[in-house]
């Protein structure tokens, strides 16, 4: 099968985003990319439970001082909805539905939004209301550095399928853009499962001491 | 579409290497490289020993000595090893596979630029105030404190580099996975490529560590965080434990490729299949994974603690049995075959008492009570030249010999080849030999002179002849090189005549597609199989049909540069110079511009029809 080739949806194939030696490479590598992700996560999560409550002195605020479950649950809802809203998404490109695939993207970027405005906003108030910096202590800066991490990656996948959407709005499916959507969902998993380890390493384990 | 049969004027030659997408021009582009930054650190070496070479030396200064193993360390690891290791994997494995190219190309390019570009910064250091100075391993302790620049070049370089190397990684894996031809089952595939296949997923899930550790001392020193500062809560141990996870690893992502090509020669020059060839495969996936069990032995003397220190002594110990797996079976190899002392041969016999020297240091420095003594001496330092040079370098020298002509097309002259290899190995154990003893007698690493009177000054002068005698070596290798290119003799497919994997069935070099019909493997040494039977090629697994190949790309030069543009303007954002924002804003709007346009501009590469195949074998039949 060529990629650029025009189907219907009575040849779109059962498994679109593996159907071409391209889509196997790209899906393949990607797994081996997002195993690179994943040690490099892990690496972040060393450091943060190294540096945890590692402050110069008690004026500084800790871990236990600082979360907050109601805001933290309402982040990780909608992080957990969105991988839902992706499945949709993908449920709908398996059966050749553009139109519905692309909605349940955009669901999937606006709750991802949502997520990334909540982050935005809960840096400001632990900066604001306890002081709690980048610089402020060798706790601080590992905070920042791994939840920043993985709100970067949010932002990064955020950019990503907009701009997948955009480039193929006018042009349909096809085998050559099926498997990037594929990708990107799988990242977009990826991020999710990233922060479900956040929410209890850092949120969940920070409040109980 | 015979492209290689074509004479091209230089700017077209340039830019065709600028755009190339192709395996065996990235090749090319890594062995140009690698082998720059190989005589530049080289000539680093050169400067280390004349400064010891007499007690009380004032031939650099302190400093500058720093500075100096700091980016001979550095260079040599990550700029002139890995990328000449680099330049065999891409060469050959795709044709020892039977593919027409790499599962990603224009990754495989981006890789390349990456790690040029990476490696460029890092030296461009020399020429802003300093070159790093906090040894290779860069210990936040020392790090924090180097004034200029030094350490931000460091840190900055080898992150671009890195990601190079790490995409390349995720390439081959692919590569080896998903491009392999008909009959080439995993048990079949040469160890050249089993070696490739396990060193990148060793750089798959080592370098993140690096790029981690290198990150976080960044934020350190650029953004004022707090990671490696003690009155803050911070903890250098931690720049440590990222340094050797994925340090340890790298020397195994050296000198498993090293093993590949050694194994490679082995059976060529014995004439004999392998011996134990499914133990082969066993030892170095083992290799690869216990690399990652063992990296706190080089932190025995941090104090960890007696537990610790225990567990990894004997891990790291247990490595010694896959390793010596290996030793046995090359040394079976060539029991009862018909041996032809090639120079790539001389190398792979050599390589076998040397490395093992350096295998018998390893294990008395993984006894963790006894390391309390040789740490941080000379004695290190020859344990580790040892493996390296007597692994990877002999490897890198022997691989350049036997891969000569399926690169270039041409011989290098056999004669040169076994004098570099006397004045090199000679020169070798000249000067690391005697390392052993200056470590025991207590000679610490890293000084930048000693007194006289301590009993150091022969063993000194003696290393510091050794490396007079290396230099020659590579001197010849190069004049051997330009006489080889002047000559251009060209070769057959079978140069040496004892090819048995698939590259040696290929034209050399091969055409831009490899494989005009892809191959059907019958067996381990698929073409060994073929001649033995008298006949001349491979037998096709496909009609002759159309090839599909991907575009030429000017892209990944692009991508790779913008990161060096931003890189300058981080640098100097930390003097608070004005125009160093808008230039990285600039660095990164190529950067992404170069992607974004990638990302929307569809390339489904071009396909070569039928008829022009036929065309190209007429051509051959007139040249010939
Ligand atoms: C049986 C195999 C090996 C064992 C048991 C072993 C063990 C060790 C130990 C314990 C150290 C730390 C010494 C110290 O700092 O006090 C060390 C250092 C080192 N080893 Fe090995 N090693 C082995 C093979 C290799 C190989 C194959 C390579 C490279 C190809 C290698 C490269 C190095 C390097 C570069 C260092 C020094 C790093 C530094 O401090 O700058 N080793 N080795
Ligand atoms: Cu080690």
């Amino acid at each position: 099968m060529h990629a650029e080739e025009k189907l219907t949806y009575e040849t779109w194939p059962a498994e679109p985003e593996k159907s071409t030696l391209e889509a196997k490479n790209k899906f393949l590598g990607f797994w081996f990319f997002l195993g690179g992700e994943t040690v490099l996560f892990a690496s972040l999560f060393a450091t943060y439970l190294a540096l945890k409550d590692k402050v110069p002195d008690s004026t500084h605020h800790l871990a236990k001082d600082l979360f907050e479950l109601p805001l933290t649950f309402v982040a990780t809802m909608l992080l957990l909805t969105s991988s839902l809203t992706s499945v949709y998404a993908m449920y709908h490109m398996k059966n050749f539905n553009a139109k519905k695939m692309n909605l349940w993207l955009v669901i999937t970027l606006l709750l991802g939004a949502a997520f990334l405005v909540l982050e935005i906003y809960e840096f400001n108030h632990y900066v604001h209301e306890f002081h709690h910096t980048f610089t402020s202590s060798a706790f601080g800066s590992a905070f920042y550095t791994l939840v920043g991490f993985h709100g970067g990656h949010v932002a990064f996948g955020l950019l990503w399928i907009t701009t997948l959407i955009v480039r193929n709005a006018k042009r349909g499916l096809d085998l050559y853009n099926a498997p990037k959507f594929y990708v990107a969902s799988l990242y977009w998993h990826f991020i999710d499962v990233v922060w479900v380890f956040i929410f209890t390493v850092v949120y969940l384990m920070g409040m109980v001491g | 579409m015979s492209t290689y049969a074509q004479k091209k004027g230089f700017g077209a030659t340039l830019w065709d290497y600028l755009t190339t997408v192709d395996h065996k021009k990235i090749a090319i582009l890594y062995l140009i490289a690698g082998g720059f930054f190989f005589v530049v650190g080289g000539l680093e070496a050169v400067f280390i020993r004349i400064q010891l070479a007499v007690p009380n030396n004032d031939f650099v200064s302190a400093g500058l000595f720093n500075e100096i193993i700091t980016m001979h360390g550095t260079t040599m690891i990550f700029l002139a090893a890995m990328p000449l290791v680099f330049a065999f994997m891409n060469a050959v494995m795709p044709l020892q596979i039977g593919a027409r190219d790499v599962a990603f190309p224009f990754v495989n390019a981006l890789g390349f630029w990456l790690f040029f570009f990476g490696g460029v910064f890092l030296n461009l250091s020399w020429f802003f105030d300093g070159a790093p100075d906090a040894g290779w391993t860069s210990y936040a302790s020392l790090a924090m404190a180097s004034k200029g620049h030094g350490v931000d070049f460091y840190v900055l370089g080898l992150q671009i580099s890195g990601i190079g190397t790490l995409i390349g990684g995720i390439n081959f894996l692919v590569t080896i996975i998903n491009m392999r031809a008909p009959g080439m089952t995993y048990m079949r595939m040469p160890l050249f490529t089993w070696s490739t296949f396990v060193t990148s997923a060793l750089i798959l899930f080592a370098f993140p560590p690096l790029t981690v550790g290198l990150v976080l001392m960044m934020f350190d020193r650029m953004f004022g965080s707090n990671f490696f500062e003690a009155s803050m809560g911070g903890n250098t141990v931690i720049w440590e434990h990222l340094f050797w996870i994925f340090g340890h690893p790298e020397v195994y992502i050296l000198v498993l490729p090293a093993f590949g090509i050694f194994s490679e020669i082995f059976a060529m020059f014995s004439r004999k299949r392998l011996f134990g060839y499914s133990s082969m495969v066993f030892a170095t996936v083992l290799i690869g994974f216990l690399g990652f069990m063992v990296w706190a032995h080089h932190m025995f003397t941090t104090g960890l603690g007696p537990v610790a220190n225990a567990i990894f002594a004997v891990a790291t110990m247990a490595i010694g049995v896959p390793t010596g797996i290996k030793i046995f079976n090359w040394l079976l190899t060539m029991w009862g075959g018909s041996v032809k002392f090639t120079t790539p041969m001389h190398y792979a016999v050599a390589f076998i008492p040397s490395f093992v020297a350096g295998g018998v240091t390893g294990v008395m420095l993984a006894a963790a009570a006894a390391d309390y003594q040789y740490h941080d001496t000379y004695f290190v330092v020859a344990h580790f030249h040892y493996v390296i040079v007597g692994g990877v370098v002999f490897a890198i020298l022997a691989g350049t010999h036997l891969y000569w002509p399926k690169m270039f097309g041409t011989m290098l002259n056999e004669t040169l080849g076994k004098i570099t290899f006397w004045l090199f190995f000679i020169g070798f154990h000249m000067t690391f030999f005697i390392q052993h003893f200056l470590g025991l007698w207590g000679m610490p690493r890293r000084v930048f002179t000693y007194l006289p009177g301590q009993g150091f000054e022969t063993s000194n002068l003696i290393s510091s002849l050794g490396a007079v005698f290396m230099s020659l070596g590579v001197i010849v290798l190069l004049y051997n090189v330009i006489m080889t290119s002047v000559k251009n003799e060209r070769v057959g497919n079978d140069p040496w005549g004892d090819g048995r994997t698939l590259e040696w069935s290929l034209p050399s070099p091969p055409p831009f597609y490899n494989f005009k019909q892809l191959p059907l493997v019958r067996g381990l040494d698929a073409y060994w199989l073929e001649k033995m039977e008298g006949k001349k090629g491979m037998t096709p697994a496909e009609p002759l049909g159309d090839i599909h190949m991907p575009n030429a790309s000017f892209l990944p030069f692009v991508i790779a540069f913008g990161l060096f543009v931003a890189a300058f303007g981080a640098l100097f954002n930390m003097d608070d110079k004005a125009w160093s924002v808008p230039v990285i804003i600039i660095g990164l709007l190529i950067t992404f511009g170069a992607m974004f346009l990638r990302s929307v501009k569809d390339d489904h590469g071009f396909h070569i029809h039928k008829e022009e195949l036929m065309e190209d074998d007429n051509d051959k039949g007139v040249k010939a």
